[in-house]
């Protein structure tokens, strides 16, 4: 037993293990006693039981989005087990350590959640820019095949599976699941319309399953030493561990898994050593660039989904970025709106519009062109492009930062307007001056 | 097959070009993995790229020719992707990550000297066409902010000594004067 699942093989000093080390530290022995000891529907009962729940920002159950797929005679035969390795969130760089650190680790719960959902083809969706990930899973999968781990009758148990890896090109959108989706089949990165859900209708309108990476990291330990383990190892109300990263100006930046429940001081200042010399906390976004600021009076709560919700923010990747007091809150959430601005996919008008509009408005506030009017115009656009009124979840994500910005660094809007108050007053970035 | 196929751009008329051989052999492969020929394009278009630089409007009807999609679909896709060049780059790209880690952590200071330095803005390539340099998003480096991506490789904890030791400025063409 472990108490440090994802990470138990992870040494970037060595790189990966190659598949005889990786075996004989017990690897893949789940998907052979799975093979040989569970249906299809006892493993989806375990994964249910667990209470993982997804890692790739929304927290989703993820036996309750696998009960989705239809099963029966009358349910189609093809299905398909995607991926999402389009780690693209600002301020996330978690995906990147299993990757690069475990990939077999990858393939095996990949074994797992294809064989739960029978699917007989999966693809790692990975974006572009991750080349080293790319060259250590093309060599991972090229040794599972060796070993009969992939390809046809897997084991002798009769279950096949192929894996194919897909690197991308580009655009955060890519992340969004039914955008994904559309990616794969060679379209433009579109968001689908849904219902359906991809679990119904998805890759070329199969039932599919797109999984985040961490999420099916998770899926070895879950069946390796089973529920009550897994729920063990949170420290609060979730069960497993979770990756979580600190960046920013503190003294030791990196990523580390922790138990779930594990309060955010220990995070922030027992692994990444607390604020660099000479630099104080501000606030912080919990969990990627998509997330509501919390303040340093929020440092004793605990990483737990639910926990931070109610605190008005999300865990969502669980990699935090630290404003610190010498940087210009304004232009970081300036920084967070070009950034969205661009990733728009154009598809819906109040994000192909609005995000441009608002980040015009941060590059007038920054060069010390703010109308007066601007910050109710914000105000108004973190409403506008909110949960519900966009065709996905970017546009509501962007507005995370904003509406929260607004809320915590009200004086510092203000500043950047001083000039209309006071004539000898040049405007613009008071920390630029 | 001559290995005559295999040159770079073989044009058959004024603005058409045929695949080399090397391209349709990579692309017939990605064509075994997906059911559908379309699915292909993105990669295809990878392909192209990686072997003539980027994706001109003879490479673009070419794919679109092999995988039977018209050329304007398929340039939906290639004007999607912002890692698909559809203008001719630099022998290498500078992918430099502008997003809020690297920004709190400093990389617009960075951008400004590699920008001084190499005589060109996000979008440019130098005189020399040595140089792209193009903004990427995040990196998921944020742990050793600022990072850029160049030629296969990531260069982490930039400082501008560090970039003064990477990039050559333009060379000047030479001359007499």
């Amino acid at each position: 037993m472990t108490s440090l699942p994802l990470t138990r093989n992870i040494d970037l000093q060595r790189g990966p293990l190659a598949i005889g080390d990786y075996r004989r530290a017990g690897g893949y022995e789940s998907v052979a006693n799975m093979l040989r000891d569970l249906a299809p529907a006892d493993v989806l009962e375990l994964v249910k039981n667990s209470g993982l729940k997804g890692r790739g920002g929304a927290g989703f159950p993820t036996g309750l989005k696998w009960s989705f797929v239809p099963t029966g005679d009358g349910a189609p035969r093809t299905r398909y087990l995607v991926v999402n390795a389009d780690e693209m969130e600002p301020g996330t760089f978690k995906d990147r350590l299993l990757l690069e650190g475990d990939p077999h680790l990858l393939l095996e719960g990949m074994l797992i959640a294809a064989y739960t959902i029978q699917a007989s083809t999966a693809y790692i969706f990975l974006r572009g820019e991750y080349l080293t990930a790319e060259k250590r899973l093309r060599h991972a999968i090229s040794e599972a095949k060796q070993d009969g781990l992939l390809g046809r009758n897997i084991l002798g148990s009769g279950f096949d599976l192929e894996i194919i890896l897909h690197t991308s090109a580009g655009r955060y959108i890519c992340g969004e699941e039914t955008a994904l989706l559309n990616a794969l089949e060679g379209k433009r990165a579109n968001p689908r319309a849904k219902p359906p859900f991809p679990q119904v209708s998805g890759l070329w309108g199969k039932p599919t399953i797109v999984n985040n990476v961490e999420t099916i990291c998770n899926l070895r330990g879950i069946v390796e030493f089973g529920v009550d383990w897994y729920k063990g190892l949170g420290v609060g109300a979730d069960a497993g561990t979770k990756l979580c990263g600190v960046s920013g100006r503190v003294k030791n930046p990196g990523c580390w898994e922790l138990p779930l429940g594990t309060p955010i001081r220990e995070l922030l200042e027992d692994r990444a050593g607390g604020m660099s010399d000479g630099y104080q906390l501000r606030a912080f976004l919990p969990g990627g660039g998509s997330t509501d600021f919390l303040l340093p009076e929020h440092l004793d709560l605990t990483l737990d989904y639910d926990v931070i919700s109610k605190a008005g923010s999300r865990l969502a990747t669980g990699t935090m970025i630290v404003l610190d007091d010498r940087t210009c809150p304004v232009g970081m959430v300036g920084n967070l709106m070009r950034f969205f601005s661009h990733e728009s996919c154009g598809w819906c008008t109040p994000c192909r519009d609005g995000l441009p509009w608002v980040d015009d408005i941060f590059r007038r506030l920054e060069r010390g062109d703010g109308r007066p009017a601007d910050i109710q115009v914000l105000t108004d656009h973190v409403e506008y492009l909110g949960p519900g009124r966009t065709f996905c979840a970017l546009a509501p994500g962007a507005m995370a930062p904003l509406g929260s910005a607004l809320r915590h660094f009200r004086d510092d809007f203000e500043a950047h307007m001083a000039h209309h108050r006071n004539a000898d007053d040049a405007g613009g970035c008071p920390w630029q001056r | 097959m001559s290995s005559a196929d295999d040159i770079i751009i073989r044009s058959t008329a004024e603005g058409k070009r045929e695949l080399t051989v090397a391209e349709r052999a990579e692309i017939d492969h990605e064509l075994t993995l997906y059911p559908d020929r379309r699915a292909v394009g993105l990669e295809a278009l990878k392909i192209v790229q990686k072997h003539q630089g980027w994706v001109s409007d003879e490479s673009l009807q070419a794919v679109a020719d092999y995988l039977g999609m018209s050329a304007h679909d398929l340039d939906g896709v290639a004007t999607f992707f912002n890692l698909l060049y559809r203008r001719p780059v630099g022998r290498k790209v500078i992918l430099f990550c502008n997003s809020v880690s690297c920004w709190i952590m400093g990389c617009d200071r960075i951008k400004e000297h590699i920008s001084t330095r190499l005589g060109i803005d996000f979008g440019e390539t130098t005189v020399d066409e040595e140089y792209t340099l193009l903004p990427v998003p995040c990196l998921g480096d944020c742990d050793h902010a600022p990072v850029m991506l160049m030629d296969g490789q990531q260069h982490r904890n930039l400082t501008p000594e560090l970039i003064d030791a990477m990039l050559d400025p333009p060379k000047v063409r030479g001359g007499d004067q």
